[in-house]
């Protein structure tokens, strides 16, 4: 019997409904801890799987010290692998060849392998086009576990994570192959995306982290390369479980109008969803270390009398099993209460509100962004200074001072806003790709 | 899963009436009784509806939570809705509409040898109380099992009151020794034991007793509040009395804090057929005076009480539901019997 993380949920709602209400809106607050004892002593037995996939197209001598960057940052990702873990790294240009190990496979990382892909990293030239779908492809082959490299070939290990290096756009496949790579691979591994320069696309490469479950970033100066590595790598190697899903029975005859995980960034799951019983539904949240995750849960259900009592929705964090068992690892019950006393019905959750306006907060930006492109100077104001009133309020400091490198704020509380005449690049996209990171509830004390 | 939607008082036979039912009925086809809600005659113990069949879709199955696996619906806890349907006695307790439980309790005893003993107890729980709930069921429950022993022993109703009375005072003050807050749980407490033609009542507080019939219907008790306070020492009129906020305030309860608790108790021999009404005051709130609840509830009473605790019940749900509800009928069809004439 493995040891696995505690996973505490609480669900943070305002259960008393209006008469004849049938929106039911909740926080789901999911913590996992893997830091007890009994799960650290089998924790480094965890099997785990790393591919590194670092581009090596033509534009990644532009500047030059771009390619010395990420060959840098590749070997100190393999430094931080830990003793066992089955590793590969990929080089990625219109094409993806494997770098390192020379059989196709896996394998563990030891003194000795760590060395040897390292020394097989610094050989890395630029040269090529960019076709990301396909380094995904032979990175989910790998994990696959076809390379036979593995101690036990029928079953991968549990913990599959790669890392996404990119600079630019996804010039050499169509947009429809690198689709289909994508929902072969969901599910499959989790992948953590960095854009390094400014000269990739915000939204392609968010499409490629939300669909495999994992963050993406903007590395602006090569220099930072390093570090974000180490730490992403750090972050992976945490993971005590993988393939954890959000399970939601909801009430027959309700239907769902959408699950998005809105903290520590926010990734609509909605069409995530895989029907697994009548009334049940499973979303992946991937794999987890120890961290705090929070979802908004929102279902319609039929109203019942006032006094009645309804339990509105069931969320459990399940571990579905390779064994075929599933294991229930906490749940949580949303409810929902008719009742005809106001002052109970018109209560407002500060959860909810809390991230009903972070999700709010991330679309605004997105769209404002986008807005400022096409040119629509008064769709782009609007947007953005209800993201800057928006960020304000929630406190939301980090997304705050992105949007007043973008925007000249004349009253940050009414998002009374004005577009700064020249922007950077690099603060455009910055905001863009971290408009989606949001701030955690303000705790009263 | 076993099919366990209806639940037969009696097989074959309507538990208000005694009709012959068809496997499946829903309702009587003679008197109409609720055939799924009819009870078994057991005591009161709280566990009246034994029923994993969801009470809003008829779902199958119930999770450990509570609720209905299929619609979600919240399944009433064993003392949200309590229906007992007894050879001799019927009672309804309901949560109401405005409160989230239900702080009522009540118990019956019923003796199935020839002594023919009946035991009913009301208690009401004091909602500004630590743990009314739990008040109202430890009172209700100790004083039915003192008043049924008393019964059985032949020992004098009135003195066996008082005891009884004096062990859910007990009963209560022993919670409050669990009690780290100021308020010690506190109820109401009106008992009524029927046995040998004569009617002994017992009351603190202001749940009540009735004795409903044709002619010469009262309310047998006196309420322990500051109303009855006002309008017993000539302060107020009763009309002004019950007018003010405070009418409803307790002069007198069960509990810890109540201190030297002296119960009223009063005999009442019947000298035509009725029906015995004990409820508490979610019931009274919508209907008090003893004419009225009379012709709400005779003739039926009489024949199907299980029946007409529901419909007063349902009635002041209807009126509101303010409160929790209480409602126990006791048929007394013939002077002299304290037997109905269910069976």
């Amino acid at each position: 019997m493995t040891a696995h993380p505690n996973f505490r949920v609480d669900i943070y709602q305002n259960e008393f409904l209006p008469e004849g209400a049938r929106e039911v809106n909740a926080i789901v607050t999911v913590a996992s801890d893997s830091s007890s004892p009994a799960v650290s002593q089998t924790g480094p037995s965890v099997a785990a799987a790393e591919v590194i996939i670092v581009d090596c197209s033509g534009s990644m001598d532009y500047p030059r010290g771009k390619m010395i960057a990420a060959r840098q940052a590749t070997a100190a990702a393999i430094d931080a692998l830990r003793d066992g873990v089955a590793f590969a790294v990929i080089a990625g240009t219109d094409q993806a060849r494997l770098v390192y190990p020379l059989q196709p496979g896996l394998v563990a990382a030891d003194a000795r392998t760590r060395a040897a892909a390292k020394a097989a990293v610094n050989m890395l030239k630029a040269g090529g086009g960019t076709a990301i779908g396909r380094w995904l492809a032979l990175a989910n082959t790998l994990f696959a576990g076809t390379g036979s490299a593995f101690s036990q070939p029928s079953r991968p290990p549990a913990i599959r994570h790669a890392i996404l290096l990119t600079d630019g756009r996804n010039e050499h496949e169509r947009p429809e192959a690198l689709a289909h790579t994508l929902s072969v691979c969901e599910g499959k591994f989790v992948c953590d995306c960095r854009g390094v320069g400014t000269d990739w696309e915000v939204d392609e490469l968010r499409r490629v982290a939300t669909a495999l479950l994992g963050t993406v970033d903007i590395v602006a100066d090569p220099t930072g390369l390093e570090a974000d590595f180490r730490a992403m790598m750090a972050a992976a190697m945490s993971k005590a479980v993988a393939d954890v899903v959000l399970r939601l029975w909801t009430p027959q005859g309700a239907s769902i109008k959408f699950v998005k995980q809105v903290a520590p960034e926010v990734a609509d799951l909605t069409a995530r969803r895989v029907t697994t019983g009548a009334q049940v539904g499973d979303y992946p949240t991937g794999a987890w270390g120890t961290e705090s995750r929070d979802y908004h849960v929102c279902v319609e259900v039929k109203p019942a009398g006032v006094g009645d009592v309804m339990l509105a929705g069931r969320v459990s964090l399940l571990l579905t099993g390779t064994g075929g068992q599933d294991e229930v690892l906490g749940q949580g019950l949303v409810k929902a209460t008719w009742t005809d006393d106001m002052v109970l019905s018109t209560r407002i959750n500060p959860e909810v509100a809390h991230y009903t306006g972070q999700a709010e907060l991330a679309d605004v930006i997105q769209e404002g962004l986008e807005a400022r492109k096409t040119g629509d100077l008064d769709t782009a104001t609007a947007k953005l200074g209800r993201a800057v009133a928006l960020a304000t309020k929630s406190g939301n400091a980090d997304t705050a001072a992105l949007l007043a490198k973008v925007v000249d704020i004349d009253d940050p509380v009414t998002g009374t806003v004005r577009l700064k005449a020249k922007v950077s690049d690099e603060d455009t996209m910055t905001l863009d790709t971290r408009s989606t990171k949001t701030s955690r509830v303000r705790k009263s004390s | 899963m076993t099919d366990n939607s209806v639940i037969e008082g009696a097989p074959g036979a309507c538990p208000d009436c005694g009709t012959e039912t068809v496997a499946g009925d829903r309702f009587c086809e003679e008197c109409g009784a609720d055939l799924h809600l009819v009870v078994a005659g057991m005591p009161a113990d709280g566990d009246a509806r034994p029923s994993p069949v969801c009470v809003a879709c008829g779902g199958p199955e119930i999770d450990a939570d509570g609720f209905c696996t299929r619609c979600g619906f919240s399944q009433p806890e064993s003392r949200d809705r309590v229906e007992l349907n007894l050879a001799g006695a019927a009672g309804v307790s309901d949560r109401g509409l405005r409160h989230h439980r239900n702080e009522d309790a009540m118990a019956l005893r019923v003796t199935t040898d020839d002594s023919a003993h009946l035991v009913v107890v009301v208690c009401d729980g004091v909602s500004t109380s630590d743990r009314p709930d739990v008040a109202s069921k430890a009172a209700a429950d100790t004083a039915a099992d003192v008043l049924l022993a008393a019964a059985r022993a032949g020992d004098d109703t009135t003195t066996a009151t008082r005891s009884a009375v004096a062990a859910a005072v007990a009963a209560v003050t022993e919670l409050n020794e669990h009690n780290g807050s100021g308020n010690a749980p506190a109820c109401t407490f009106v008992s009524a034991v029927v046995s040998g033609g004569e009617v002994t009542i017992g009351w603190v507080g202001d749940s009540r007793a009735y004795w409903l019939a044709d002619s010469g219907s009262e309310c047998l008790t006196v309420d322990d509040s500051w109303a009855e306070r006002m309008v017993e020492s000539g302060q107020l009129s009763a009309a002004d009395a019950f007018a003010d906020p405070r009418s409803h305030a307790l002069v007198a309860w069960i509990g810890a804090d109540a201190g030297e608790v002296e119960p009223h108790v009063r005999t009442f021999r019947p000298d035509r057929p009725g029906a015995l009404l004990v409820c508490s005051d979610g019931l009274w709130n919508y209907l008090w005076e003893a004419e009225k609840l009379a012709a709400a509830a005779l003739p039926a009473a009489l024949d199907a009480p299980f029946r007409v605790a529901t419909e007063l019940t349902a009635l002041a749900l209807e009126r509101g539901g303010h409160d929790n509800i209480t409602v126990v009928l006791v048929p007394c069809g013939h002077p002299g019997s304290t037997r109905s004439t269910e069976s």
